[in-house]
């Protein structure tokens, strides 16, 4: 099959599952307790009878319930995601706006997660059995075990009211007048904590998943062809071993990135970053479950994404696997 | 089952986390008798640091006993990461079963089912769910086993996947048992060490996500939770450091204990992956 | 006073190879001492166990973790090797000794193409200039047979064939003109014609560069195909050696008798006439069966057809062994699923005793299900690992209606019948050797007293002395039940030794069928020809008939 057909039909499969996606928030919105304008409208717009009025309208809730499905449906594929009473803005601007933020922070710990877990991985592998070892896989189960938000507010403690060294909020210091280089590493300042929060736990992750396929990958029958060989040690851990035992980690990590953007409400909401997982605390509060449920689809779009990008990563990387659907 | 215990006692990992786990069991267990009545209660003065008198964890702004807070949520913590996961086991079970036994067009709908629940972020799936329906014990543990069941279904259906071809499963089949006879006592039996495992982080996993949603105020507001005293002790945090930080050891102490425990069980289940006793 | 080019290539002395703490014994090689020289094939056969794979791994210092030369030289030249630093043996493995192994799907990266793989060792050994490693990898291919070389240079591993694939193996590691070549079954994972290719290649490469060779084996047949001489291990222990004729013709040691003569029994065939087939037990008539590879379903036009049964007709007749021979792709297991009902034809009828098993109702079919009972090739996978000996025996008897006590006293009797203890019942199968599991799996499929059973390569995955062992037991109860067998197989030797009548299958049709003496001696059909050409040492052992051996 070409790439393209390979593509377009993972392009419709991707389109079904954001459909499937978009009726299920449908679905929640009418399984929720209460006056479905009420729902949508949010906690604050509720009392605002003009208000609730547009969403009736907007949403037609007063029509039968498949024109209903198909007016929320056909909104989003437009990304009209209504609007937000309590920003006084349509949601797809919230959105955008914040969304540039999250993808800072989500994919700065995702790159060093991802970099250090393999790096600790090979190197747990290479002396297993041995201290450097043990060393590695007890850090992997701590990090594993700590709750993501605590480990947050922990560092908070240290380095920013006990240390005084970075700061605690936010992803820039306000106000003062800066550069651009300025900017950049103020923004990078901030940005240090909560991708080390963030990271810790994909860092565990990887660790344990690489250390495992390298020492699988170790003993298979060609390793011993290479021996066989001749070669030195380098080119075997190089060409042999680690290209190898690196597969599964792809796949892994291609599918992790597409999740980390709905998993930083947490990091977000606990280091007041201005990201979108923040975004849905807000809603959260606010009971703005149109806010919500438009977050939520946003994020579940980006997996999509990902997990098509994924498959392409995937078959380059592996030469058995031909570009079939 | 012999042979299994004492190979269990001899892994060290294993041991920690059983003895650990037992501890938090039964402290959960008898939480009234070291703390009896209401944790919310105010029993003494506000801000007391850790080590004071008579009030080992300290205090918080209103005076409440932290100790007390912490062997309480026990409860809460066990009971929702165990419940999930026994729920989130049954449906990936059965789930996992049918379509990697039956395999054909019942897998493929079961396949993309599971998968539609992967590809959505499990932790904003279940702040949804638990906003949606209001924070209440049932609707936490229903969101949790929503967003916990798939890995399960995975893992079972590979395992029957592999296991269906077996041999002596068709040795069975040539026997003319039936397909549910099969299923039950050829397969099911071999499939299971993997998830035991599984099982095992997932209530670890289960306790996380608990907790995290607590922090969010998504939490059931009757009873105190680990996650719910680090989000209140969170305003405090320059003054009264010890709100927020004991809870989340409380967390971290159970997680690692069920980790250790799930450890332990795969390196006597799957001899072979512990390399480092290898001949 | 010996010359230079008469002294051994490697010459092991006192090698003794040390297996670590709890392995069932202290030593996977004791006291061996062995020349390998110039310009020969030396053969050095075994059974599982016997040690003969350490030995391949020691020489070039390769042995697993916790596995150690306790003491004995190896001598390569004028170096010895056990002494030798591991900078040091990376100069001469690839280059001055270079191995083969077994499995072909396996022992190449699956990530990197045929010429990336030979070209790096040509560079790890020294070999600057690109364009004399770009031609020499041609030459390489060139010589061992693979059809388009600068093609096929740049595809991935899993694009070959299981012959090309150990074809490219040789290829590499002839790639810096070693003098010597350790080849581990190398032909063991393939089919026997494959088989035949790639041992003619050996021999010609070896003649052709002189090389000094030593070919590991289990099989005396390869032995009497292409050994100069032979060195046979049991336990660790070498118990006998000499030239290849002198060891097949007169073999001194009990040990090496006994596998030469298993060897030899089944490339005589002795079968008497078979019986009539006027009521077939079984009948088969137009089988075919097609399966789809590639996923099937909405999105996907991938779908490659293979037919498994074309339109297969056979009869097995009341107490006789119908043999089903061929190699893999022939459907040849197809066939002896659909019998057992475990697979569903797409067209086609098959008779039991006169009644279409097709068009009967489920009732019935679930009656008569006892009757076809099938015994698996694998002594590993056949039984259920987490429940005992006695479930195994026992469960269908009482699916089917008998009481438990009944039962177990029928389990006993068969497990008497098979050769094993009461005591078995209680006990789990990872417990027994692999021949002890086959007869388990015997005794499984008896207990329901069934008149027709498949046995599905049932002793392919046996050692050869375990095989001989496993037949004659299958002899004995056929005899004593009157049972009829279909015996699927893909070594012709075996089928002759058993078979009333022999079928030969490749790609889902029936190519030939007759006597088994006569489609042996007299094959009709050029595939059939193939096969019984293509057995190692048919022609020896045709040709030197058996002295008497006490």
């Amino acid at each position: 099959m070409s790439q393209a057909k390979f593509l377009l039909i993972r392009l419709i499969k991707a389109i079904m599952v954001l459909l499937a996606v978009t009726v299920f928030s449908f679905g929640l919105i009418r399984a929720a307790p209460g006056d479905p304008a009420t729902v949508l409208a949010g906690e604050q717009g509720a009392v605002d009878p003009e208000f609730l009025d547009r969403v009736r309208a907007r949403y037609g809730l007063d029509r039968p319930m498949h024109e209903q499905l198909f007016k929320y449906v056909a909104g989003i594929a437009v990304l009209d995601f209504g609007d937000s009473y309590q920003h006084n803005r349509p949601v797809i601007d919230l959105i955008a706006e914040r969304l540039p933020a999250t993808l800072l922070l989500t994919m700065t710990a995702f790159v060093l997660a991802l970099l250090g877990g393999v790096a600790m991985g090979v190197t747990a592998a290479k002396h297993v059995g041995k201290w450097p070892d043990a060393v590695i896989t007890v850090a992997a189960l701590i990090f594993f075990a700590l709750p993501l938000f605590w480990v947050g507010l922990m560092f908070i403690l240290l380095f920013s009211v006990q240390l005084g060294l970075l700061p605690a909020f936010g992803m820039a210091t306000i106000g003062t007048d800066m550069s651009l280089l300025g900017r950049a590493l103020d923004v990078g300042w901030h940005l240090i904590m909560p991708a080390a929060t963030l990271g810790l736990l994909y860092l565990a992750t990887y660790t344990r998943m690489t250390r495992a396929s390298v020492l699988e990958v170790m003993d298979l029958d060609f390793v011993r062809t290479a021996r066989a060989k001749g070669l030195g040690e380098r080119r075997i851990w190089r060409r042999h071993i680690l290209k190898n035992a690196i597969l599964p980690i792809i796949t892994l990590a291609s599918l992790q990135a597409g999740h980390l953007v709905g998993g930083a409400v947490l990091t977000e909401t606990v280091f007041a970053w201005p990201g979108i997982g923040r975004l849905a605390f807000d809603a959260l509060l606010q009971r703005d479950y149109n806010l919500l449920l438009a977050i939520f689809i946003v994020a579940s779009a980006f997996v999509v994404f990902f997990n098509l990008v994924a498959d392409l990563v995937y078959s380059l990387a592996d030469p058995r696997i031909e570009v079939n659907a | 089952m012999n042979d299994f215990a004492k190979r269990f006692l001899r892994s060290r990992s294993g041991m920690i986390g059983l003895v650990l786990l037992i501890l938090l069991v039964l402290l959960a267990i008898f939480a009234d008798v070291v703390y009896p009545g209401d944790p919310w209660r105010m029993v003494g003065r506000p801000n007391l640091p850790p080590f004071s008198e008579g009030f080992m964890f300290g205090t918080d702004q209103l005076g409440r006993d932290v100790a007390a807070g912490i062997v309480h949520g026990a409860r809460i913590s066990l009971l929702i990461g165990f419940a999930s996961s026994v729920v989130a086991l049954g449906v990936g079970v059965v789930v996992g079963a049918v379509a990697g036994y039956f395999s054909g067009w019942l897998d493929d709908v079961l396949m993309r089912f599971t998968e539609f629940f992967q590809t959505i972020p499990s932790f904003m799936l279940a702040i949804v769910l638990v906003a949606i329906f209001s924070p209440t014990l049932t609707s936490i543990v229903t969101a949790i086993a929503v967003v916990s069941w798939p890995p399960i279904a995975r893992l079972v259906r590979a395992e029957f996947l592999t296991l269906r071809q077996r041999d002596f499963v068709k040795a069975a089949q040539v026997g003319g048992h039936s397909q549910f006879n099969i299923i039950l006592h050829q397969v099911l039996p071999n499939a299971l060490s993997p998830v035991i495992v599984m099982a095992s982080l997932m209530v670890a996993a289960a306790i996380l996500i608990e907790s995290g949603l607590s922090f969010l105020g998504l939490g059931d507001r009757n009873y105190i939770t680990w996650g719910f005293m680090i989000g209140a002790g969170r305003t405090m945090i320059r003054h009264a450091w010890w709100l927020s930080a004991i809870p989340g050891l409380a967390i971290f102490v159970t997680v690692l204990a069920l980790n250790l425990f799930g450890q332990g069980l795969s390196d006597v289940l799957n001899p072979r992956l512990s390399r480092s006793n290898r001949t | 006073m010996i010359s230079q080019a008469l002294k051994p290539v490697i010459n092991i002395r006192d090698l003794s190879i040390a297996l670590p703490q709890g392995a069932d014994r202290a030593f996977a090689v004791q006291d061996l001492t062995l020349d390998l020289n110039r310009d020969e094939i030396l053969c050095v056969v075994g059974e599982s166990g016997s040690g003969k794979s350490l030995l391949a791994g020691a020489i070039m210092g390769l042995l697993p973790q916790g596995v150690t030369i306790s003491s004995g030289t190896i001598n390569f030249g004028d170096q010895n090797l056990t002494e030798l630093s591991e900078t040091a043996y990376r100069k001469v493995r690839g280059a001055r000794i270079a191995m083969v192994f077994q499995e072909p799907m396996t022992a190449l990266n699956p990530v990197l193409t045929v010429h990336e793989q030979i070209n790096e060792a040509l560079v790890a050994h020294g070999v600057r200039d690109s364009a004399e490693r770009n031609s020499r990898i041609l030459e390489l291919l060139d010589a061992t047979g693979l059809p388009d070389p600068a093609t096929l240079q740049h595809r991935y591993p899993f694009r070959l064939s299981g012959g090309q694939r150990q074809r490219a193996m040789i290829a590499m590691a002839l790639a810096l003109e070693p003098d010597v070549l350790i080849a581990d079954e190398p032909t063991t994972a393939l089919d026997v014609t494959t088989q035949k290719q790639i041992l003619e290649l050996l021999r010609d490469i070896q003649r052709q560069r002189q090389l000094a060779v030593l070919f590991i084996t289990h099989d005396f047949g390869v032995v009497a195909e292409i050994a100069d001489r032979v060195a046979v291990m049991q336990f660790g222990e070498l118990v006998e050696e000499g030239r290849a004729a002198d060891v097949l013709d007169r073999p001194k040691h009990p040990y090496s008798q006994r596998l030469i003569a298993a060897v030899r029994g089944m490339s005589e065939t002795a079968r008497p006439v078979a019986p009539q087939i006027e009521n077939p037990i079984l009948s088969i008539r137009g089988a075919t069966k097609t399966y789809s590879a590639g996923k099937s379903g909405f999105w996907s036009n991938s779908k490659r057809r293979i037919k498994a049964l074309d339109n297969v007709s056979l009869d097995v007749g009341q107490g006789e062994t119908l043999g089903i021979v061929g190699e893999s792709g022939s459907g040849k297991t197809t066939l002896g699923q659909s019998v057992v009902q475990l697979v569903d034809l797409d067209s086609g009828e098959i008779r039991y005793r006169g009644q279409s098993i097709q068009a009967m109702d489920r009732k019935t079919r679930a009656q008569m299900r006892p009757k076809i009972q099938i015994i698996f090739q694998d002594p590993y996978a056949s039984l259920n690992p987490r429940h005992r000996i006695s479930r195994a025996l026992t469960e269908t008897q009482m699916i089917h209606g008998t009481p438990r006590k009944d039962a177990l006293l029928r389990a006993q009797n068969m497990l008497d019948l098979v050769g094993l203890e009461k005591s078995a019942l209680d006990r789990y199968p990872h417990e027994f050797s692999g021949g002890q599991r086959q007869r388990i799996g015997i005794a499984r499929a008896l207990v329901m007293d069934p008149d027709l059973i498949v046995a599905d390569e049932a002793v392919s995955a046996l050692d050869v002395s375990i095989q001989a062992q496993v037949l004659e037991l299958l002899a004995d109860i056929r005899k004593r039940l009157n049972l009829s067998m279909l015996f699927i197989t893909h070594d012709l030797r075996v089928a002759a030794q058993v078979c009333d009548r022999i079928a030969v299958m490749r790609r889902g049709e029936v190519v030939e069928i007759g006597q088994a003496a006569a489609v042996l001696e007299n094959p009709q059909h050029e595939y059939t020809r193939l096969l019984c050409d293509s057995m190692p040492g048919l022609d020896w052992f045709a040709n030197h008939p058996m002295e008497n051996v006490g």
